[in-house]
């Protein structure tokens, strides 16, 4: 069995009006509260897409209805064409619709080349085999260390994930993320908590693995979403407040007056 | 390099024990190795605490005992039927409990071991609070005598290696990969597109045919199956000696079953300050060594040796 090599396979200009991932008056409430109301959002397939907006504006909740770990309370996704709503997260993985966590989420204990390598298993098929060594996974790793050394972790392969540094840690993220040669991939504020000199090398690499893919970003730095992104949708208090360019968005006095005060309070 | 000669020194002193060594306590020791190796599985590579785990030790012994006594079946049968049982019995347990995490896993598998001690009270066949007596230790494929305690302690040994090369094979397979990660985050593992739930009922019915394997074997070194055997004093026990070795080793499980047995063996004759005794080494191992004995050992190993 052999594993598909995914570099940045070249894919036909997307025509107007394709989209990969669309949700339809979505909205999801906890009790009584509305963490996100009615939104109607679409990716344009190739695009790399932000999603903006201060301090429990209800991105990340936005993010878990997109990648069904949470369920809607009312609206649809629509993925490829395909209705997912009904469908559950790993089942929503497989498809090609991958996320990354707020949190640093990498296997703390599992090696580098663990980590990426437990990403590519997912779709060769042998996981549940408890009575086979560890060798019959060993045609995997060349496609593990391609992916470590694509985002610079190479000479960490055999360090334990704990060990890395932070900045490190969201590079292995989004290693194990793109094992998964996914179609779309949601990145929830991939540079949170980093330091300056690590936020370049983590937009660089975004930019780098973008073609044939589509991205969802949720990023609080704008000068990375001005950097990376041809769309951005602000979301305010669950719901969407306006959407377009950066020059757009920027130049929108509602976002300003809207955005500027949940970024103080970080 | 040092490993090997470790391994063979182990070897060496394992085949040679019954001479210096009363052999039941060897095989009692033995029995909790692969008992406290099962129990490892769940909660040092899959992160399940499960705190019944005597269920599947106790019953087994049960059943075991009651094929050896009632029908022809050899002993290595009766110890296969007994695994086969366990693993099935832990099949339909991880179907109830694998959903949950953390406590409320803990909380569930309690209940359902209480829920089998009653049931195995109420029983007819495991002679109430007398148990089971007289198990025979039928001959290993219908022609090996091993009714005597020396020759019955190469059998237990055999089986308690094949055991643990079994765990090691477990841990180390593509399944043990996935396991880990589930143990270190399962939200991810699900992002990824495993179903979590699926790999955790597999490895509680793996780690329940394990525990079962020991009780079987407990049977017929002790040639009695008692309710003690499934009370959640067995389960707090295991716990004790899984913590104390150190969790998420392979090494781990053997030494602090190994420890706690001679601990109790020794400590018979102090009568009620066994207890006292066993709870301050219990409190000195939590406080001083939280990786548990083979946990501070290889972080000594690592400090003296390879930064040296
Ligand atoms: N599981 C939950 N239960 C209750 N409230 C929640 C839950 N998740 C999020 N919220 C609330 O929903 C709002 C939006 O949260 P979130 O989506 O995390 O915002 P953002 O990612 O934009 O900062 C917040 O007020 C938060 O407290
Ligand atoms: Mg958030």
């Amino acid at each position: 069995m052999s594993v598909a090599i995914t570099t940045a396979a070249p894919t036909n200009p997307a025509p107007e009006g394709d989209y990969v991932l669309e949700a339809r008056g979505l909205s999801k409430s906890f009790g009584g509260f509305h963490a996100v109301r009615n939104v109607d959002l679409k990716v344009k397939r190739g695009s790399i897409h932000a999603l903006i907006g201060p301090n429990g504006a209800g991105k990340t909740t936005c993010f878990n209805l997109l990648s069904k770990i949470l369920t809607p309370t009312e609206g649809q996704v629509l993925f490829d064409g395909q209705d997912i709503t009904g469908l559950r997260s790993a089942q929503v993985a497989r498809l090609g619709l991958v996320r990354s966590f707020q949190i640093s989420a990498t296997f703390p204990h599992l090696t580098c080349l663990e980590n990426v390598r437990v990403a590519l298993q997912s779709s060769y098929g042998i996981a549940y085999s408890f009575w086979r060594s560890l060798r019959a996974l060993d045609s995997l790793n060349d496609r593990a260390m391609q992916l470590l050394a694509q985002v610079g972790l190479k000479a960490q392969a055999d360090l334990l994930a704990t060990e890395l540094s932070y900045g490190k840690k969201r590079a292995l993220e989004i290693a194990t993320t793109l094992a998964m040669d996914p179609k779309v991939m949601l990145l929830d504020e991939p540079t949170a908590g980093m330091g300056r000199e690590d936020v370049e090398p983590i937009t660089d690499l975004i930019r780098e693995v973008s073609p044939g893919r589509t991205i969802l970003i949720v990023e609080h730095n704008l000068s990375v979403v001005a950097n990376l992104c041809e769309r951005i949708t602000v979301l305010q208090h669950g719901e969407i407040l306006t959407e377009g360019t950066y020059g757009e968005v920027s130049s929108n006095p509602d976002v300003i007056t809207a955005y500027m005060g949940g970024v103080d309070d970080e | 390099m040092t490993r090997y000669v470790l391994f063979a020194a182990l070897g060496i002193a394992a085949l040679a024990a019954p001479f210096q060594v009363y052999p039941i306590l060897l095989m009692t020791i033995l029995c909790f190795v692969v008992f406290a190796a099962s129990f490892n599985l769940l909660l040092g590579f899959a992160g399940l605490l499960c705190f019944g785990h005597a269920m599947f030790f106790g019953t087994a012994a049960y059943i075991a005992g009651w094929l050896l006594k009632n029908t022809a079946i050899t002993i290595e049968l009766a110890f296969l039927a007994a695994t086969l049982a366990m693993a099935v019995l832990g099949y339909l347990v991880g179907l109830i409990s694998a959903r949950r995490g953390g406590i409320q896993f803990a909380m569930i598998t309690f209940a359902i071991a209480q829920f089998i001690y009653f049931l195995l009270l109420r029983a007819p066949f495991t002679g109430g609070e007398d148990g089971m007596q007289g198990i025979p230790r039928s001959a290993l494929f219908g022609v090996i005598n091993v009714s005597s305690s020396f020759t019955l302690y190469y059998l237990i040994l055999a089986i308690t290696v094949l055991a643990i090369a079994a765990v090691y094979r477990i841990v180390h397979s593509p399944f043990g990969e996935v396991l880990r990660a589930i143990r270190d985050n399962e939200a991810r593992v699900d992002s990824l597109g495993f179903n979590p739930v699926q790999f955790k009922i597999l490895a509680i019915t793996l780690s329940a045919g394990l525990a079962g394997l020991a009780g079987a074997m407990k049977a017929t070194v002790f040639q009695i199956a008692t309710l003690h055997d499934v009370s959640w004093h067995v389960s707090g026990t295991i716990i004790f000696m899984t913590l104390l070795g150190g969790l998420g080793t392979l090494a781990g499980p053997v030494v602090g079953a190994a420890l706690v047995v001679v601990l109790h063996d020794y400590l018979a004759h102090f009568g009620e300050w066994a207890l006292i005794i066993q709870g301050s080494v219990f409190l000195a191992v939590i406080l001083f060594m939280r990786q548990g004995i083979v946990g501070a050992a290889k972080a000594l190993y690592r400090r003296v040796v390879v930064r040296s």
